[in-house]
């Protein structure tokens, strides 16, 4: 089973999404081909709704504890209830370019 | 020193620091740069930490603030989050008022 695979089941499972997005972006930064580094995760759930935005990342982060110890690198996260997805019109904006700083770590 | 004393020091010293990947003039990662945009783009200034420099810092910052990633924006103490979010309030307007107000109640504590 590949990250992309795993993180998704992973958020699934607990957060019951609405709507999940898990892309590969590792293909946009400075690490070699099949690295599963860099990952954008767009996530809608109504378990959000009495969460600030960083304690929702904080409960995205810990269910991926285990990736970010075994090389997960940069999560690009946006983490919506179903009426503030609604709201922007169910769009996330586009993750950066790179700019090397990748290479060190 | 302890590198958390060390780090604490900073975000309880400074009204607002960013930990980046290089700094706002030249930075090296994406996120980071587009954070640090965004702090520029409310005309309040802000600090910096270059991770990049700072191994230590590098390495112990995550587990400071219980976050596992890179750039982190602190205003008045707190965690306020990575980019994503920063970007967010700044979109949002808060941003600007958040750093505003932080730098006021640093002031007027001398």
């Amino acid at each position: 089973m590949n990250r992309q695979t795993r993180i998704a089941n992973a958020l699934a499972q607990a957060l019951h999404p609405q709507h999940l997005e898990v892309e590969d972006e590792s293909h946009m930064h400075a690490v070699p081909v099949g690295a599963e580094s860099h990952f954008k995760v767009v996530v809608v759930s109504e378990q959000f709704g009495s969460h600030g935005l960083v304690a929702r990342h904080r409960v995205v982060n810990r269910l991926l504890q285990g990736e970010f110890d075994h090389g997960l690198h940069a999560l690009a996260l946006h983490t919506w209830t179903p009426d503030e997805w609604r709201e922007k019109g169910g769009a996330a904006p586009a993750s950066p370019p790179c700019r090397g700083g990748s290479k060190t770590r | 020193m302890d590198v958390l004393a060390r780090i604490d020091g900073q975000v309880k010293h400074s009204p607002i620091v960013i930990y980046m990947k290089g700094t706002p003039q030249f930075p090296q990662c994406g996120f980071s740069m587009r954070a640090a945009t965004a702090l520029k783009e409310c005309g309040v200034p802000f600090d910096y930490v270059n991770v990049l420099d700072d191994p230590e810092v590098f390495q112990n910052l995550p587990r400071y603030a219980d976050w596992p990633t890179f750039p982190q924006i602190y205003i008045g103490g707190e965690l306020v989050g990575g980019c994503d979010i920063t970007l967010e309030l700044h979109a949002s307007g808060e941003l600007k008022q958040m750093m505003a107000a932080a730098v006021a109640k640093a002031a007027s504590q001398g």
